[in-house]
Formats: C-alpha cells, sequence, structure tokens
C-alpha cells in the first residue's frame, strides 16, 4: 500500500509558527508607512491617500536641521572609526600571539558589552563638565561619542575579512621589492575594501540609528532625527512623524540591501 | 656583538611596538569616549550628591549605594527596602525573562523553519529578519505603539470582530513593555539560532526516527539538544538588551511603569541624584556580566561537548 511521502525535516505546527513571526516582523512597519500616506489630520481616521505629511515634514525646518545634524555625525563618526578600526584590525590580526592582543581585543568590543543607557549616563557625567571646562559645546562632543560606538561594528568585517587573507600575497610582494607600504596600498588594501566597505555601512547605520547616547549628550538645540522624533512621540502625534519615520526606514533597508548584496558578491 | 636571537627577540619587540601604536587611535578613543567615564562615574557613585543634580566634588558618601536597595525614613531615620527601587529591579527582570522566553518559542519554529527551506531560498528568508532587524529601535517601537494603542489596529480589530466594547488598555502597562520588547529583539533570536539550525546534521534526526521515535521525541532528544548553542547565544543576545531596555519602556510603559534604564534616567534627571543614578548603572552593568558569565560558561561547556 502507498504510503505517504515521510518528510523528516517536517514538525508538525511549526510552519504556522514561522508565518505568525514574520506577520509580527513586518505587521507594524506596514501599518506605520500606510498611516504616513494619511490625508487625515490624526493618525487614527482613515482620510485617503496622500504625500501630504511628507510633504510637511520635507519643510518643517526642525526636521531639516536634525536630518543634517544626523548625516553630519554619521559621515564623520562613521569615517573616523572605520580609520582607526582598519588600522586596530591589521594590529591584532595575522599574527603570532603577542603581549596585550587579548586585552586590545576586549577594549575594542567593551562598547558592545554595556548597556547603551549606562555609557549614555556615564557620558553625561563627564562631557557635561568638559563642556563647561573647554567652553565648547559644538557636535564634536556627539562625534566622539557616536565614533567610539561605532569603532567595534566596523572592526568586525574588516577583522573577519582580514582573518580569511593570508599573507602569501604581501609577502610576493615584498619578494618583489615592494616596500612596505606599496604592498600595503597595492595588495592589503584592494584585498581588504569589501571588508572595510561593509565596516564603514555598518558604523554609519549605527549612528544614524543611535538614539540613548545622542539623548543623553546633546547639548540644546543638538536633536537629531532620532531625538527629535522621539520628543514628537511624546506629544500629540501627527502622521508628519510616520513620514520621517517611513523615510528614514527606506534610508535603511537600501543601506541594508546594498550591505547585503555586498556580503553575497564577496562568497 | 648582537647574537641572531638578540636580533630576532629585537625585531619581535619593534613588531608589537608598531602593532600597539597601530591599534592606540582606536583604543584612545573607547578610552575616551566609553570606557574612562564608566570609572569617572564609578567614582561619583561614592560622592555626596548636590543640591541641584551633579555632585559635591571631593566629598564621598556611601549614600548614593545605600539608597539603590534602602531608604531612610525622613521623620525617624529608620532604614527600610526601597520597595519603588525593588518593584522596578523585579518588572525589569521578569519582563527581561518573559521577553526571552517568547521570543524563543516564536524564534525557534522560526528559525527552524528557515533551516529547512531549500538552499537558495533560505537566504531570502534570511533576509527578511535581518531587515528589520537593522531598522531603528525608536521607529519599530513607535511602529508598536501605533498597533497597540486604543485607537490602534488590534483594537478596531477586535472590537469590529465583537469580541469587546471598550477598547482594551495595553499601551502604558507592563503588557505593551512586553510585547514592544518580544517585536524588538525577536530578530536577535531568530538570527543566532538559524546559524546553529543550518548546521543541524539530520541524517541524526532520520536515525531518530528509524529508531522509532516520534516527532516530539526527536524534536526534545535530537534536535534541541544538538542546537542548545544557538538557543543559549540567543537567550542572551535577547536577555541582555531587555535588561537595559531604556526607549521601549519610555515610549510603550508611560511614567509609571518603569524599567532600570529609566529609574536611571531619573536620578539624572528631575530626581536629581546623579550618585544614586550612578550606583544603579553599576548595578546594572554588574547584572549583565553576570548574565555574559553565565554565557561563556554554558557556551564553552556545551562547546566542549558538540566541538
Amino acid at each position: 500500500m502507498a504510503r505517504r511521502h515521510f518528510e523528516i525535516r517536517t514538525q508538525p505546527g511549526f510552519g504556522l509558527v514561522a508565518l505568525f513571526t514574520f506577520a509580527i516582523l513586518y505587521l507594524p512597519i506596514a501599518v506605520l508607512v500606510v498611516y504616513a500616506f494619511n490625508a487625515s489630520e490624526s493618525v487614527t481616521v482613515w482620510g485617503g491617500f496622500s504625500v501630504k505629511w511628507f510633504a510637511e515634514a520635507w519643510n518643517n525646518s526642525a526636521v531639516q536641521d536634525a536630518a543634517w545634524r544626523s548625516l553630519v555625525i554619521a559621515v564623520f563618526a562613521a569615517v573616523i572609526a572605520t580609520f582607526a578600526a582598519t588600522m586596530a584590525a591589521i594590529a591584532t590580526t595575522r599574527t603570532a600571539p603577542y603581549p596585550g592582543q587579548g586585552f586590545q581585543y576586549a577594549f575594542i568590543n567593551q562598547p558592545l558589552m554595556v548597556p547603551e543607557i549606562v555609557t549614555a549616563v556615564a557620558l553625561l557625567i563627564v562631557f557635561s563638565r568638559l563642556k563647561v571646562w573647554t567652553g565648547y559645546s559644538g557636535l564634536g562632543w556627539l562625534i566622539l561619542a557616536h565614533t567610539a560606538f561605532c569603532i567595534p561594528f566596523a572592526y568586525l568585517p574588516i577583522r573577519a575579512r582580514l582573518e580569511g587573507m593570508d599573507l602569501t600575497l604581501e609577502r610576493a610582494a615584498a619578494d618583489l621589492y615592494a616596500t612596505p607600504w606599496q604592498a600595503f596600498r597595492r595588495v592589503t588594501l584592494p584585498l581588504l575594501r569589501p571588508g572595510i566597505i561593509a565596516g564603514f555601512m555598518l558604523a554609519f547605520v549605527i549612528s544614524l540609528d543611535d538614539v540613548v547616547i545622542t539623548e543623553f549628550v546633546k547639548s540644546g538645540g543638538q536633536d537629531t532625527l532620532p531625538t527629535y522624533m522621539l520628543g514628537q512621540i511624546r506629544r500629540t502625534v501627527t502622521p508628519e512623524v510616520n513620514a520621517i519615520a517611513t523615510a528614514f526606514l527606506a534610508l535603511s533597508i537600501i543601506l541594508v540591501t546594498g550591505f547585503f548584496l555586498i556580503n553575497r558578491r564577496k562568497t | 656583538m648582537a647574537s641572531a636571537a638578540e636580533i630576532a627577540s629585537q625585531a619581535r619587540r619593534t613588531e608589537v611596538r608598531d602593532r600597539w601604536l597601530l591599534s592606540a587611535p582606536a583604543l584612545l578613543i573607547i578610552f575616551v569616549a566609553a570606557i574612562g567615564p564608566l570609572f569617572v562615574m564609578l567614582a561619583y557613585s561614592f560622592m555626596v550628591k548636590g543640591d541641584y543634580g551633579d555632585v559635591k566634588f571631593g566629598q564621598y558618601s556611601l549614600d548614593g549605594w545605600f539608597s539603590v536597595f534602602l531608604q531612610r525614613d525622613i521623620f525617624d531615620d529608620t532604614l527600610t527596602f526601597a520597595d519603588a527601587h525593588l518593584s522596578i529591579f523585579w518588572r525589569s527582570i521578569k519582563l527581561s525573562f518573559l521577553t526571552t522566553v517568547s521570543t524563543l518559542l516564536l524564534g525557534f519554529p522560526t528559525a527552524y523553519f528557515i533551516a529547512t527551506r531549500p538552499r537558495h531560498t533560505r537566504e531570502i528568508w534570511v533576509f527578511l529578519v535581518t531587515i528589520p532587524f537593522w531598522t531603528n529601535l525608536l521607529i519599530r517601537t513607535f511602529a508598536m505603539q501605533q498597533v497597540i494603542r486604543n485607537e490602534g489596529i488590534v483594537n478596531s480589530l477586535l472590537r469590529w470582530v465583537g469580541v469587546i466594547d471598550e477598547p482594551l488598555q495595553i499601551m502604558h502597562t507592563d503588557w505593551a513593555i512586553l510585547f514592544g520588547m518580544v517585536y524588538v529583539y525577536l530578530p536577535l533570536m531568530v538570527l543566532p539560532l538559524y546559524a546553529s539550525m543550518e548546521k543541524l546534521d539530520f541524517r541524526l534526526v532520520e536515525a531518530g526516527y528509524d529508531l522509532y521515535a516520534g516527532r516530539l521525541q526527536v524534536l526534545r532528544r535530537i534536535i534541541i539538544p544538538l542546537v542548545s548553542p544557538g538557543i543559549i547565544a540567543g537567550s542572551i543576545l535577547v536577555f541582555i538588551p531587555s535588561l537595559g531596555a531604556y526607549v521601549i519602556p519610555r515610549v510603550l510603559g508611560g511614567g509609571k511603569n518603569m524599567m532600570l534604564g529609566n529609574l536611571i534616567e531619573l536620578q539624572f534627571g528631575a530626581g536629581r541624584n546623579w550618585p544614586l543614578g550612578a550606583a544603579l548603572s553599576i548595578t546594572l552593568m554588574v547584572l549583565v556580566m553576570v548574565a555574559l558569565l553565565f554565557y561563556v560558561r554554558n557556551a564553552s561547556r556545551s562547546g566542549a561537548t558538540h566541538g
């Protein structure tokens, strides 16, 4: 008698739970995006399709300032973090263990181990005093704080990439009378490029997304897009916040997709 | 004259020095803007609180640490447990634990589902988990707020179906925080679980069935033990950020349902008690370290048995 094929991989009900999980992951985002296109004044009643909230957000000078500030901080923090992380990754990989290697590794990854709120209040304590002492309260403090927590995120993919590269090609370059700098510039750097790009993009997204540390380090009038939204959410909510969030979301998805494609090409 | 060994050790010293110099910028930035401030905060936790926030420099006291768990009666100076703080500690641990369990119950079947798809579609499913993971935490919290509030989609649906007449008050309750954390941290559970399920050897599952095990037995005796490193990694990745959650309870829990992160913020804001805030922060950090140590011990143990 023909028996139904017995699929050993199946577990009853798991598919249903998985679909439920994906629904949970995407339903709230979908609701948020749909209401960004709501013509009505309130986020609760559907008043027809409209893009007026995007226009409103675009023309809101507070939003413009915050978006610009977010971008400036993210670019500076990600560039500095990527430079520092690349150097540190080259220093800590492809060598026999040396004194302090483990210490350096733990030190660089430290920002990942501490809850963000703890780092945030510690920075508030130190930077608020430094701001008084130095008389400087510009964006530099935010860039410094962002750079610190971006370094481990930039470091991880660069280190991973380096560990997959052996020293054969650099040795060959040296045999052909390349100076160490030429070997680095012509051999190591091109091979390392995907790792560096991935590290930079991670650092950029992490900086752009940060709420907690920014909220505690910023001086008056230094809202970034996330802290601006945090302030708005507590007040009366109009679909304008949805529009900002939707635009932000689109940017994140583009960056993540780019990251995904770069990683895929690599393998 | 220098021997060959001396020259070699000299070269080695130079190399080590260069490696330190090369990592110096990263180490310096992290010291200035991450690790250093933690030590300053430790010092602040032993100082006398200032009248309008900050501390009185150079005046030391253990009051900050005492007030983490105890409070002094203003009339007769008797010490009692600080019930408000203890209930916030309890809420943080309880909600983090419930979040971990809920994400595991949802994430385990999901990761298994992805791991059993054909190879070329797996990548797409993983990508679908990754997108919410990289979406701004605040945006996702805000999205959850729109779903669960009184006029939100959940309440509208339940009223339309006729299950309820009055909207369920979910916002500003512990439930709201729990839903928010489960939603936000779900990818952190699914990804490590998937990573270990992808390596699962289904010949072992087949052997189980050949030996007359049922579906549940195979799951309990073969699959779960084999993917336990993923279960531990996912649980720790969810539990730790839950414990330190700040944005989610602030947006969804409202003023009353605070978690540790919000209690800390309060001390630096309206509470104007920086030493207490510093002591609470260090307490939170210690809790996280304990969870991490637990993880490291378990990870090395399961690595020893399965690796």
